[in-house]
């Protein structure tokens, strides 16, 4: 910037600017939460970016060095980091390639849930009366049956009928998991619709349809995000326990619930490490989900907001 | 006033009543009126008369399932809109019939614009984008929001009460209703911002010849800014007739006991006058007139039976017996 004259008051007008730029980046980065963004790295970075990172091959056991132990253990070495399985494949890649069957599931899971139960609790809310009742006397029915129960129905049902993959896993999810949804946002829709603004939008003519998805969706987005991320880990938990219970991922295939329904019983006979590390990336992933998800209740209601910054401050 | 023209809205004989566990609640009962075209009538009354309901039945918007319209006519340009399905009803509401609301300050939804919302019922009208900037300006700048052009982006709760007022003002008239319905618009509003909100009303009003239904228990505001005002007491009409007839000599004992207890200047030490008694519970109304208990003129007749409406100077009518005898 040595040419002088008009030309570097622009560019040095533009890199304040850049600068300016950057330190807000910088001071939002640092509002994040970094806890719970560790926590739920290994799920979307594996997830994301899984075949880039395999040591080995996923599916090819070599029983010759059947239940290595980790690396830092008598008998490991660095080629297998946490070990090898009962069949011999490595362990990590094994991790790895199960963390994309669980965030696939987790997501869709509970993006369907999600939307079923928004849609019928807005429905229950706002329409009020029989539909009311008819919605929550479904809700109820659901809340009866144990929710593990549920989905192994629903999945063993699917996978009967020659549904393959992870979509019986994904419905299963969906159709038992939407209940709390519904019920948390029928019940904000009902103090919405009172509010005078749906008065006024049905003075100035909506329809029904109009002020649900105008006005009263707008209201309770807040709450279903909340919701969204805390059952982030509920999904991934239920994926696991349906893969434990044989009605999930279907090997050769795997994911992390699969891994320990696999080898549970090796804990005690010596290779404690095959279901002990899937085990610890559930924990960790569904403790992600909920830190996440508290904090993010506490980051999208104005007053708790202002309360963060101030006590950021001092 | 005396203007030819046939009404623009007629009530007749409405019935309004809530069905709940404490019994049935006689809301309005039994109320008939009408508004000609570009009139302004002022619906006063004590609160919980009975006007707010009245006014709410017009459009349809009564609480479900409680309450309900269970006999009588509402005559919009001669058709009925009691009988009308729900479906249809949107065909009157803000197009024909709008409302300004009791509460500005809750009125507007706390997630949109202030643009986005008065926008909004452009878009029910399917107005071309290009056009509906230019529109909602213009309905914003008629109610006299300043910088108008500034303020689209900003949300309610930076608007002062009045603006907000001003605002569900601007989306009330935003498609040259017919029929205004005004309901207690004023009275969250300081004295200051209600008279200033009153005049733009009154502007509005005239400028796009539109009806004009102004509830309120305020009488001077009806003194200031209707042709003719109707009584409420207990859910039916008591007194109607021109603003100038009614304040000028009113015939109905509620009505001139309304009157006296109006503070004037220069009465520094007196105390108020002040109607005794309390209004009927609308769920167990006394027999005959309703405001008999409290009438300093009640006859024995007037617990028996409730009055007629007879004329009074041809110029609108009363609710009483006692000008029932002197008529006879």
């Amino acid at each position: 910037m040595k040419s002088g004259g008009v030309k570097t008051e622009i560019s040095r007008g533009s890199l304040n600017r850049y600068r300016i730029e950057v330190a807000r980046i910088g001071q939002w980065l640092t509002r994040l939460p970094f806890i719970p963004i560790i926590c739920l790295l290994p799920l979307f970075v594996f997830g994301i970016f899984g075949p880039l990172l395999y040591l080995h091959d996923p599916h090819a056991p070599n029983l010759l060095i059947a239940m290595q132990s980790p690396a830092w253990m008598a008998g490991g070495n660095w080629a297998y980091p946490l070990g090898t399985d009962q069949v011999g494949r490595d362990l990590l890649t094994r991790l790895i390639e199960g963390a994309r069957s669980s965030l696939i599931v987790a997501i869709f899971g509970v993006l369907f849930s999600g939307l079923l139960g928004i849609f019928l609790g807005i429905l229950a809310g706002f329409a009020g009366g029989k539909t009311d009742n008819f919605i929550m006397r479904i809700v109820d029915t659901f809340m009866a049956i144990p929710q593990i129960f549920l989905m192994l129905i629903i999945a063993a049902a699917l996978r009967r009928a020659g549904i393959l993959g992870l979509t019986p896993i994904i419905i299963a999810i969906a159709i038992s998991m939407w209940v709390p949804y519904a019920r948390m946002v029928r019940g904000e829709t009902l103090s919405l619709k009172q509010r005078e603004f749906v008065a006024l939008a049905r003075v100035t003519g909506c329809s029904s349809r109009r002020i649900m998805l105008k006005h009263i969706f707008p209201g309770v987005i807040n709450i279903i995000v909340v919701m969204a991320t805390t059952q982030l880990g509920g999904a991934i938990m239920a994926e696991a326990g349906m893969s434990f219970l044989g009605v999930g991922v279907q090997p050769p295939n795997t994911a992390w619930g699969l891994m320990i329904s696999e080898s549970n019983k090796y804990i005690t006979s010596g290779a404690w490490w095959i279901p002990t590390f899937a085990g610890i990336l559930i924990t960790i992933t569904i403790l992600g989900s909920n830190l996440l998800g508290d904090w993010l209740r506490d980051a999208l209601d104005p007053r708790t907001r202002q309360a963060m910054k101030k006590i950021k401050r001092n | 006033m005396n203007n030819p023209d046939k009404p623009l809205l007629s009530v007749e004989n409405l019935k309004t009543y809530f069905y709940t566990n404490a019994g049935i609640v006689k809301a309005v009962d039994g109320v008939s009126f009408y508004v000609r075209p570009g009139e302004a009538l002022g619906l006063a009354g004590e609160s919980g008369c009975g006007k707010s309901i009245t006014c709410h039945s017009i459009l349809r918007l009564l609480p479900k399932p409680a309450g309900r319209i269970v006999s009588g006519k509402i005559l919009f340009e001669g058709v009925d809109l009691v009988t009308q399905p729900e479906s249809r009803m949107r065909q009157w509401r803000g197009k024909e019939i709008s409302m300004i609301l009791q509460d500005p300050l809750m009125a507007l939804n706390p997630v949109y614009t202030i643009g986005n919302q008065v926008a909004e019922s452009f878009q029910l009208d399917k107005v071309a984008r290009k056009s509906l900037q230019q529109k909602v300006i213009d309905v914003l700048k008629s109610v006299k929001i300043p910088s108008v052009e500034e303020r689209l982006n900003t949300y309610p709760f930076q608007f002062s009460g009045g603006m907000r007022q001003r605002t569900c003002a601007a989306i009330a008239i935003s498609r040259y209703p017919k029929l205004l319905i005004a309901d207690e618009p004023t009275t969250s509003l300081d004295v200051t911002i209600q008279d200033q909100f009153i005049k733009l009303l009154k502007e509005i009003q005239q400028r796009h010849h539109m009806a004009l239904i102004l509830v309120t228990h305020d009488l001077g505001l009806v003194a200031e800014s209707c042709d003719r005002v109707a009584i409420m007491y207990a859910g039916r009409i008591v007194e109607t007739g021109s603003v100038l007839r009614v304040f000028e000599n009113p015939a109905h004992p509620y009505t001139r006991a309304l009157m006296q207890a109006i503070p004037r200047l220069g009465q520094k030490n007196k105390r108020l006058f002040q109607i005794e008694g309390e209004p009927p519970n609308p769920a167990n109304l006394p027999p005959g007139c309703y405001f008999h208990p409290r009438c300093h003129q009640a006859m024995e007749h007037c617990k028996q039976e409730y009055p007629p409406e007879i004329p009074i100077q041809g110029d609108g009518y009363a609710a009483c017996w006692r000008y029932h005898k002197e008529e006879a």
